[in-house]
């Protein structure tokens, strides 16, 4: 039973990246390229130890993106605010490793507390207008986005947090070798890794564990599933809403320090501000499993970085981005049938049970 | 049962539609098949960053200097663009492919490349690079920078002198320092002429809001709010956004001039509806400046090191496209003589 859930699991998701093939295909056959000279451009590049190893860096991230999504979505809390939440993560971190010249673990630890606090403390405001005003998280984080952008903008140009890093560039103090986590070079000898990798793979574990083994996780799942059941049975929903918000927000802290400590090194104007809304496809896409979310942000990833090789086909990067809004779209909408029918059939299958009873009767 | 049914039957469909697209293959293949006949030796590779081509401005610029180079140096180019939310990673990768494939010079188009390509230059030291308003210290790196202060000095002067109400404004893109260069000038220039002038300045978005260049609904705005104020002549220098101006100017209709940038947006196609209220536009050679490298390539001597484009160089200036500039011309020149021979020096902010 349980193995039949999982591959009827897959097949949302198997069928999402079918038609975005077979769409795009239509879609390069209609502006005269290759199909088969842009898929195996694809497949090759994006198989080459280079190309690897950026991707899994860049799936690093989207996958704490998704992460910091999914915990919401388990209690039915739609965090749109990851953006907001983890810029100024990234800025707080940014600027406190920049000035910290301590043993690598202290500093590491330091920035990474840092982040996550950061980002939780901004989606606590969401939480509190929630809990005690009742303002849907939907509008109060979308809002709180763009204060975000504006305060770090304030913050690096007018204040101190910023000084001209190179020529036309502000951003937070140039993080020291001590603080960085640049990682190592194990696929492509050149091109290294992230060492907050690791980091990441812990804390999915860490997700799944108290999600599925801890009272909290159950809670949490109760009052997803069902609100009111879950405060029959004595669960408190607000404290649960507040506690989701900030371990979603504390999450989404997280999501620009694998390019902040193993690459930029310094929180600058040029940072990307909406890996937030990656999270968001890749948890829908993975079905806030961290299993599901893992290979969703994977396959994201391989489809960012292999675009750079379809502009040198000389096919426009945007076709990627086609097939990732298709994917999207397809396996949501693949959910939501595989979910009536199984509502059907549960009637059915009662409406049988009935019938027989009565007759028995 | 019916459900495994339904989503075998998308799968063949999705199945056929995959077959019959890849059986055109071949035909599609040969029509796309680059038309060059005998290789050249040049391969030009340019990055542009973001949404690149297409904001008849800055980006523009720049392909006007390649697709010159092409033309008359029989180059052969390849142009990619970063996309939204690039890294210094992805940006980086970018320059590598076109490296490792053979493009030289690699011509990066905007200083958020800087970190990209000090990395790439380090590690493809036979490779020539070049960077447009940046500088990026290595010995195969041509830094190319400009004076927008000077240039917008000069649109400053045909401003002040072509206003009738003593009231201009200044549309600037994202409030970073560059910019600011080009409000330093602009200013200086147009209180050298009236010393009174009032000058009304907006920028389309902060520092590391990367949407300030492609808000044209907000630099229509904002420059509708100052006509409505008294200004008559406004100078954007905001690029994808400048095209609001234009549309606000173009509203305000004749008495009013819109000053363009980067590129001589008076000639510029896609603002043909826009050219009879383009006085001039402050010009920023981007295309002199990529051509020169280019070049360099193609004669073995390759441009590196910091190369100031200013007026002295004609790396900057004003376009006189438009006869209605010719009243102002007398005074643009003479301004720009007196920078040239150290008269008057313009400040950068």
């Amino acid at each position: 039973m349980k193995l039949r859930r999982f591959l009827t699991s897959l097949i949302a998701p198997l069928l999402g990246v079918v038609v975005s093939i077979a769409v795009t295909a239509a879609i390069l056959v209609f502006i005269h390229a290759s199909v088969s000279g842009v898929f195996s451009a694809m497949l090759k590049y994006g198989t080459s130890p280079r190309a690897e190893t950026l991707i899994l860096n860049l799936a690093t991230t989207y996958f704490l993106s998704a992460l910091a999504v999914a915990i919401g979505f388990k209690m039915n809390l739609f965090n749109i605010g990851v953006n907001g939440q983890y810029v100024l993560g990234a800025v707080a971190a940014g600027a406190v490793a920049g000035n910290l010249t301590l043993p690598k673990p202290i500093s590491l630890t330091i920035t990474i507390l840092v982040a996550m606090i950061v980002g939780a403390a901004w989606a606590g405001v969401a939480a509190w207008l929630k809990v005690s005003r009742g303002v849907s998280e939907v509008i109060s984080t979308i809002m709180l986005n763009f204060i975000a952008i504006a305060i770090i903008s304030f913050a690096i140009i007018r204040t101190s947090v910023g000084t001209e890093t190179a020529m036309n560039i502000r951003g937070t103090k140039v993080i020291p070798e001590s603080g960085m986590l640049r990682g190592s070079a194990f696929i492509d000898p050149k091109t290294k890794v992230y060492g907050f990798f690791f980091v990441t793979i812990f804390i999915g574990l860490l997700y799944w564990f108290v999600l599925n083994r801890t009272r909290f996780g159950y809670d949490l799942r109760a009052t997803g599933h069902s609100a009111s059941a879950a405060r029959v049975s004595g669960i408190e929903a607000k404290r649960m809403t507040t506690i989701t918000m900030l371990i979603s927000g504390a999450l989404a802290g997280l999501v620009g320090l694998p390019y902040l400590l193993g690459d930029a090194a310094s929180y600058n104007l040029n940072f990307p501000t909406d890996w937030g809304f990656t999270g968001i496809a890749i948890a829908l896409l993975g079905r806030n499993n961290p299993l599901g979310i893992a290979f969703g942000a994977l396959l994201w990833a391989f489809l960012d970085v292999s675009s750079g090789q379809l502009i040198l086909e000389g096919v426009p990067r945007e076709i990627t981005t086609i097939m990732q809004g298709l994917i999207v779209f397809v396996v949501v909408m693949s959910y939501e049938i595989v979910r009536r029918n199984q509502i059907k059939s549960e009637q059915n299958r009662v409406a049988k049970a009935l019938e027989a009873q009565a007759v028995s009767a | 049962m019916l459900k495994g049914v339904k989503i075998a039957s998308v799968l063949a469909a999705a199945a056929l539609v995959l077959t019959g697209c890849s059986k055109s293959d071949n035909g599609a293949a040969a029509t796309t098949a680059p038309a060059t006949s005998a290789a050249p030796a040049v391969k030009v590779g340019m990055a542009y960053d973001q949404d690149g081509k297409g904001d008849g401005s800055f980006n523009d610029a720049a392909y006007a200097g390649l697709s010159k180079a092409q033309a008359d140096l029989g180059v052969e180019i390849k142009e990619v663009n970063s996309g939204s939310s690039a890294t210094d990673a992805s940006r980086q990768e970018l320059l590598t492919l076109l490296a490792t494939d053979g493009y030289n010079p690699v011509i990066a188009v905007g200083f958020a490349y800087s970190t990209a390509l000090a990395a790439t230059a380090a590690q493809f030291p036979d490779t020539t690079f070049a960077i447009v308003d940046s500088v990026v210290d290595a010995p195969n790196v041509g830094s190319l920078v400009f004076a927008a202060e000077q240039g917008s000095y000069l649109v400053g002067v045909i401003a002040a002198s072509a206003s009738k109400t003593g009231h201009i404004g200044f549309i600037g893109g994202m409030e970073i320092d560059l910019i600011k260069a080009f409000e330093a000038g602009f200013d200086q220039g147009a209180k050298s002429v009236n010393p009174s002038i009032k000058i009304d300045s907006k920028y389309m978005g902060a520092a590391g809001d990367n949407t300030a260049w492609n808000v044209p609904d907000k630099a229509k705005a904002a420059s509708a709010a100052m006509i409505g104020k008294g200004a008559d002549v406004i100078y954007a220098a905001a690029g994808g956004s400048g095209l609001g101006m234009f549309q606000a100017i173009k509203e305000a209709g004749a008495g009013h001039w819109a000053i363009g940038v980067d590129s001589d947006q008076y000639n510029v196609p896609s603002l043909a509806d826009y050219k009879d209220f383009i006085l001039t536009s402050m010009l920023k050679r981007v295309d002199v400046a990529v051509y020169d490298v280019i070049k360099g390539v193609v004669d073995g001597a390759p441009l590196t090191g910091v190369q100031n484009f200013d007026l002295a160089k004609d790396g900057v200036g004003y376009s006189s496209s438009n006869p209605a500039v010719a009243d102002f011309a007398a005074a643009a020149d003479a301004a720009a003589a007196a920078i040239k021979d150290g008269t008057v020096t313009v400040a950068t902010k």
